[in-house]
């Protein structure tokens, strides 16, 4: 079982390898997010029961959780992808972190739109200063930190080296973000899943939030890998194997 | 469902448009992050073909 | 491990290590403007600045809501079990706000603990349920349920 394990490691840690590899994977995330995300989303927000407080505005839910916990995820997955640049130089990790940053981004400011969206009826503002949107705001400023960064060195050994410090350090925003809600008086309501406790919310509503971040998560890993395929085809393009790739597509 | 009619539905009980515009507004955002890789990942095979094509035809003794 | 790998696994870490200690002496150093808004046991125990722009959180004590004669103005108690206070207001409320709900209010306390809400926002919790529930669950004689957020 280790051996397969660490074989399975050095294999993903080979450009070639890890893109074949990943071709198996791309029909099944396909097929399963996009599966999971039609059924998650057409159940929340044609079949699940309205709030008492909130009414229909709480159907915001389902893509401002699953957003918003991808946002964190993605940026901690950044983090260790940048660990692994730094102390073992691999090639994969550098190409994986930048990967991850624009769809990162993406989910990082779907939380904070649909946050907006959904404060407005419920708050009754859009926007408010308070530690946790803020937090959120500057994990999307780091995000975006990444991409420009990650662009605008030229050499690609300093380029990846330059966003993983930058991906480690502004790691530190994350706990800051999801405990927010506990160590300061918010705005915000505390978070509706916890690991440790069963939800405070009707069975009838958090089945539909389930379906939809487990589908939101397997779309994200496709993106991700759809955009790290790319990066190795980029890398390697004067490689052998991606020429005769490249020559077999048409 | 919960609504009795698609006017209830657009509607929803005078939350409609915020919840709408955050569903539309992540659904072209997601397309979006979906289409893009696949159409990079169409143009960059074509240009790595064409830079193949142009190699072998300066050189041709090699490969 | 590699020597050389573990002692740049080491820098790494301490260098986090040490970026987490800098902010958070940082936030605890800013601890009160990291909170949105005063308790009102704050504006009770008189914590809370005097002639200024603050905020306060806290539930709306039930039947405590009264709409005065002209225009819009309405005043409540607002409580969080350890002091209450009352706010004014000259304006429309959220259509969450409702007695025992939890509520933020932007406005100034004066010198004679008057205060003046220039705006009111409503606070919800994390509890989602349907309509149905929550009424099963008051007549099965859980006045509270969890009704409001608690600040």
């Amino acid at each position: 079982m280790w051996a397969y394990l660490e074989r399975l490691w050095h294999r993903l840690g080979s450009p070639r390898h890890f893109y074949d590899l990943a071709g198996w994977w791309l029909p099944w995330l396909a097929v399963s997010s996009l599966l999971l995300l039609g059924v998650g989303i057409t159940w929340g927000l044609l079949f699940a029961p309205p709030d008492y407080q909130q009414g229909h505005s709480f159907r915001i839910i389902y893509i401002h959780v699953p957003a918003a916990s991808l946002a964190l995820t993605g940026y901690f997955a950044m983090a260790v992808a940048g660990v692994v640049v730094l102390v073992w130089r691999m090639k994969m990790a550098e190409v994986v972190l930048q990967s991850i940053a624009v769809p990162g981004a993406v989910m990082c400011a779907l939380a904070l739109f649909t946050g907006a969206l959904w404060g407005k009826p419920t708050w009754g503002t859009y926007w408010f200063w308070d530690a946790r949107i803020t937090s959120m705001l500057i994990l999307l400023f780091l995000y975006l930190g990444v991409m420009a960064l990650g662009s605008a060195i030229a050499s690609p050994v300093l380029a990846a080296r330059a966003t993983a410090v930058l991906a480690i350090v502004g790691a530190v925003n994350i706990p800051i973000i999801k405990y927010s809600v506990e160590w300061w008086n918010t705005l915000h309501q505390p978070a509706t899943f916890k690991l440790t406790e069963k939800p405070a919310m009707a069975p009838e509503m958090y089945w539909p939030l389930l379906v939809c971040a487990l589908g939101f998560y397997l779309f994200f890993a496709f993106v991700v890998v759809l955009r790290v395929r790319n990066a190795v085809l980029e890398r390697e393009a004067g490689a052998r194997w991606v020429r005769e790739l490249a020559g077999e597509g048409r | 469902m919960v609504f009795a009619n698609l006017d209830e539905l657009l509607h929803m009980g005078g939350h409609g448009p915020y919840v709408w515009v955050s569903y539309g507004v992540s659904v072209v955002a997601l397309a979006w992050l979906l289409v893009a890789p696949l159409l990079r990942r169409r143009a960059l095979l074509r240009d790595i073909a064409r830079r193949a094509r142009r190699d072998a035809n300066r050189n041709p003794q090699e490969d | 491990m590699h020597p050389v790998r573990r002692t740049r696994l080491l820098l790494v870490l301490g260098a986090l290590a040490l970026v987490g200690v800098a902010v958070g002496l940082t936030t605890w150093a800013l601890r009160e403007n990291m909170n949105a808004f005063y308790s009102p046991a704050d504006v009770v125990d008189g914590k809370a600045p005097v002639d200024r722009r603050i905020r306060v959180g806290g539930l709306v004590v039930a039947g405590s809501v009264q709409r005065g004669g002209e225009g819009l103005h309405v005043s409540f108690d607002l409580t969080d079990g350890k002091g209450t206070f009352t706010v004014n207001y000259d304006g429309i409320l959220p259509d969450l706000f409702r007695e025992g709900q939890g509520i933020l209010a932007t406005g100034t306390l004066a010198a004679d603990g008057r205060f003046t809400a220039e705006e009111v926002l409503a606070k919800h919790d994390e509890n989602y349920m349907p309509p149905e529930i929550k009424e099963a669950m008051e007549k099965g004689g859980h006045p509270g349920a969890k009704a409001g957020a608690t600040p």
